[in-house]
């Protein structure tokens, strides 16, 4: 029932065959096709610029002011490739096991080697557009090291290569806009997906200013909607990252894969006060001059600098003597959350660890520490009001990338034909946990070197240009306007940002770093009970135009159905693997017990109807990498 | 901490708007000003009220979505941008008087939200480099001396938020023009269309309502990333060596 249509022979030569032998289109017929491509990050960005420079008719839509805002623009480390500039023995092959490795053998072997392979093309080009990515005296680029890997083959520009790659592509994007075939519809918002005889044909949009619905065809759409780490409410995403794209085209006969994989971030700010709206990332670097540590005593109510040294736990040095501090992300993240619910949280709210300065200071001076990370402890000091020099920061973990989306083939299509999902919208590449400086190579690989290829041989074998029923249309129009209207009148007394509070609350402790059947399943009664709710108090302020508490109240309906398929999804996985850890299946060091016999599959569901949902599973096979148990002891 | 705020409403871009005064009481000095609206835009709603529009997304100071003229200076009193502000910047009692950014090529299009499409399209005239997808040669058979690419790097960081533009007693928006001109001038991916791009995207920024330069260096004093003044005498050798010496005549 599952085709990922992975190309016969070596993984090697997969991708250079599928190019070799996929179908084109005459550069003069390209232009009587038209693809929608839905959000401007990295990958929709690049995917709608390349596809325009071919000369295909693209039509971009964000409910953004402008592409450049979307959230690409927010990642701070890096951006992998492997060039082996450094000569420190990186390869596609290298990169390639790291990355299946990281994501705790649960991710597709075909996928991620294409990506390792495309990494190295991917840098040629973000310089070729002005990316000022970090380099030496001598003129050229500089690497760093990244956590879960031996070489540096990460690119940079300083904290901010998001950022400058968003740049890259948004100027590309612009510059079609401008030269090419690229119709750019800012502040519009994707309500549906129009499917006739399970193909993707358009979409259903919403200006959001006058808040006019309309249908728009297209031969093929592209969805670049990022991930729904929000559906936490606390993140570390922007205030408007949510699901609902794909959530419609799931309703609409998408499947979704993975849902509840979702990475959290172990250097984020805790939360303050019941006010806040978001977790600031810290960069991960810190770890690698800071001793992260708890009190020995629970409840301990002393400063830190009273607690003497024999009564703090560096409980990643302890459990992790090789690794230590810097352990990878799911493994931080989680031991953390042990401590906070054992009692040994810290801070305010005891909603935190310690990230401690002082060993450092003493052993390297405050001015070397100053130089490392003066910009960050400036940061620090903006949000929190507190000096880090002369007490531990306070960290905590935060949700932060979504691994699981919609399901994907190797051609990057959904089941759905003609539905492409790139970037983080989809599932592809990073299994189970997401290793730093991935995220950003795989929206750029999907837009600028996969979809292109995939969407013309898609392309290649349709009529284009096929007008809709008219009575199709209207009636999606109508649905979608119902909806929002029906939302309009429940006019309760509790605002859709209360609603997603409450939800974010009840994931993040009963579906987060740490699930268990029992509480997994009074998690899905509640999640029930708060959608009943939602349809009986939800208010939203009148008004049809423009109308930023509609926009959010559609947001939230989609993430209530979400999250209950979240749940759904880490209930049947009854192992521990990467983001997911059940309770129920450790080792007797407590670590991640996976069961490869019974779980090496990537649970792919159908919507059957409203909060029903059919299981399917993709067998991931390994041929070239030994399936083995991830220590970092 | 207790504050009356005076806040611009504007009911859409044709209404005429004004300041209509709220208190908010019981904010913690550790919030951040947006999270202080959001506040503010829950007890809007729980009166039936219409909550303010303001514009955000990331949160940490990187989206350039955020604006608020916050007495008297875009982002208010510390140079950063609104979502990075704190309420420890504000006293006990105090009034705060937010508006929109002011400038003819931003209209109001509700409230605080401010339609700040003229910078894309000033981008769109020519601020890139026109390279397609693929063909491109080794990325390290670009060297690039690493003073030269760390300067470009400091013109890149502009987030676009339009601070310069709403500090400018002229709302020019040269600073931010002139960031992308002098980012692309100094890399040598950027040569082959200096010239020209020099002259398009002045041309456009002229054309959409922007003002003229007097020099004051509001906008970079007020510019939440730092962007130096440099980068727009950088751009006037630009546009002045281009019209001298331009193909286009």
């Amino acid at each position: 029932m599952i085709a990922t249509k992975i190309p016969n022979g070596p993984i090697q030569e997969k991708w250079t065959q599928y190019k070799a032998t996929s179908k084109l289109i005459n550069p003069a017929n390209r232009r009587k096709y038209k693809v929608i491509v839905v959000g401007t990050g990295l990958a929709g960005s690049s995917c709608a610029a390349s596809l325009s420079e071919l000369g295909f008719q693209v039509d971009v839509f964000t409910f953004h002011e402008s592409p450049r805002r979307a959230h690409s623009v927010a990642a701070q480390g890096g951006i992998n490739a492997a060039k082996d500039y450094k000569n420190d023995g990186d390869s596609i092959w290298r990169m390639f096991y790291d990355t299946v490795k990281g994501g705790d053998f649960r991710s597709r072997e075909a996928n991620v080697y294409r990506m390792a392979e495309c990494s190295l093309a991917l840098i040629d080009q973000a310089v070729a557009q002005g990316v000022p990515f970090a380099r030496e005296y001598s003129g050229y680029l500089s690497n760093r090291s990244f956590g879960g890997v031996q070489v540096s083959r990460t690119f940079y520009a300083r904290g901010q290569t998001g950022q400058q790659l968003l740049q890259g592509a948004y100027q590309a994007l612009i510059r079609q806009s401008a030269v090419g075939n690229v119709s750019l519809h800012t502040r519009y918002e994707m309500m549906d997906l129009v499917v006739v005889e399970n193909k993707a044909k358009g979409i259903v949009a919403r200006n959001l200013d006058t808040g006019e619905i309309s249908i728009q065809e297209a031969d093929a759409v592209v969805l670049a909607t990022g991930g729904y780490g929000k559906i936490y409410y606390l993140s570390t995403l922007a205030m408007n990252c949510n699901a609902s794209a794909i959530w419609r085209a799931h309703k609409r006969g998408a499947h979704f894969a993975a849902p509840s994989w979702t990475q959290f971030h172990p250097t984020s700010l805790p939360q303050m006060g019941d006010y806040q709206s978001k977790l600031t990332l810290m960069s991960e670097s810190l770890r690698n001059d800071g001793r992260i540590w708890v009190p020995k005593k629970e409840h301990d109510p002393r400063a830190p600098k009273d607690i003497p040294e024999e009564e703090r736990d560096y409980y990643l040095e302890r459990k992790y003597p090789s690794y230590g501090n810097l352990a990878p992300r799911d493994i931080s993240s989680r031991a953390a959350k042990e401590q906070i619910d054992s009692n040994h949280g810290v801070g305010p709210m005891k909603n935190a660890v310690y990230l401690d300065f002082k060993d450092a200071i003493a052993r390297d001076g405050k001015a070397a520490i100053e130089k490392r990370y003066g910009n960050l402890f400036d940061m620090y000091k903006k949000i929190t009001g507190m000096n880090a020099y002369e007490q531990p920061m306070l960290i905590s973990p935060a949700a932060h990338f979504s691994m699981g989306g919609l399901w994907v083939d190797y051609e990057l299509m959904s089941n759905v034909q003609g539905l492409f999902v790139l970037g983080e919208a989809n599932f592809a590449d990073h299994g189970a946990n997401r290793l730093g400086a991935n995220s950003l190579l795989q929206a750029c690989v999907d837009g600028y070197f996969i979809s292109t290829h995939t969407i013309m041989n898609y392309l290649a074998g349709e009529t284009p240009n096929v007008k809709i029923d008219q009575a199709i249309v209207s009636n999606l129009k109508k649905e979608t306007e119902n909806r929002l209207a029906k939302l309009l009148a429940i006019k309760g007394n509790k605002t859709a940002e209360e609603f997603h509070k409450e939800l974010g609350i009840l994931l993040y402790t009963k579906c987060g770093l740490i699930r268990e059947k029992p509480i997994l399943l009074e998690a899905k009664s509640q999640i029930l009970a708060l959608q009943k709710s939602f349809y009986k108090d939800l208010l939203v302020p009148e008004g049809q135009q423009i109308n930023f508490e509609l926009e959010k109240a559609a947001r939230v309906e989609d993430y209530l159905e979400l999250a209950l398929l979240i749940v759904e999804d880490a209930l049947q996985r009854e192992e521990s693997c990467g983001a997911h850890f059940r309770k129920e299946y450790q080792t007797t060091e407590g670590e991640a017990k996976r069961n490869d016999e019974e779980y090496q599959y990537v649970s792919v569901w159908e919507s059957i109807e409203k909060n029903v949902f059919k299981l399917h599973k993709e067998q991931l096979e390994f041929e070239y990498i030994k399936v083995s148990e991830r220590s970092y002891k | 901490m207790n504050l009356t705020l005076k806040i611009w409403r504007q009911k859409n871009i044709s209404d005429k708007g004004g300041f209509k005064d709220y208190k908010v009481t019981d904010i913690s000095k550790d919030m951040s000003f947006l999270e202080m609206l959001d506040v503010l835009n829950e007890q809007l709603s729980d009166k039936g009220e219409d909550p303010v529009h303001f514009d955000h997304d990331c949160r940490e100071g990187i989206c350039g979505m955020c604006s608020l003229h916050i007495n008297g200076k875009p982002h208010g009193p510390l140079q950063t941008t609104t979502c990075q502000l704190h309420m420890r910047s504000f006293n006990d009692g105090e009034t705060i008087t937010i508006e929109p950014w002011r400038a003819t090529a931003f209209p109001v299009v509700k409230d605080l939200v401010v339609d700040r499409s003229s910078f894309d399209r000033i981008i769109q005239a020519g601020g890139y480099v026109s390279v397609n997808t693929g063909g491109v040669p080794d990325a390290n058979e670009i060297p690039i001396p690493k003073r030269i690419a760390d300067e470009a790097f400091d013109a890149a960081t502009c987030i676009g938020c339009g601070a310069c533009v709403a500090a400018c007693k002229n709302a020019s928006a040269m600073l931010f023009t002139s960031a992308k001109i002098s980012q692309l001038a100094m890399l040598p991916q950027g040569q082959v269309e200096r010239k020209e791009r020099a002259e398009k995207m002045i041309a456009q920024m002229d054309s959409e309502g922007f003002g003229a330069c007097t020099n004051t260096g509001a906008c970079s004093a007020e510019c939440p990333k730092g962007i130096s003044l440099s980068n727009i005498a950088r751009m006037n050798r630009e546009y002045f060596a281009a019209s001298v010496s331009s193909e286009n005549v």
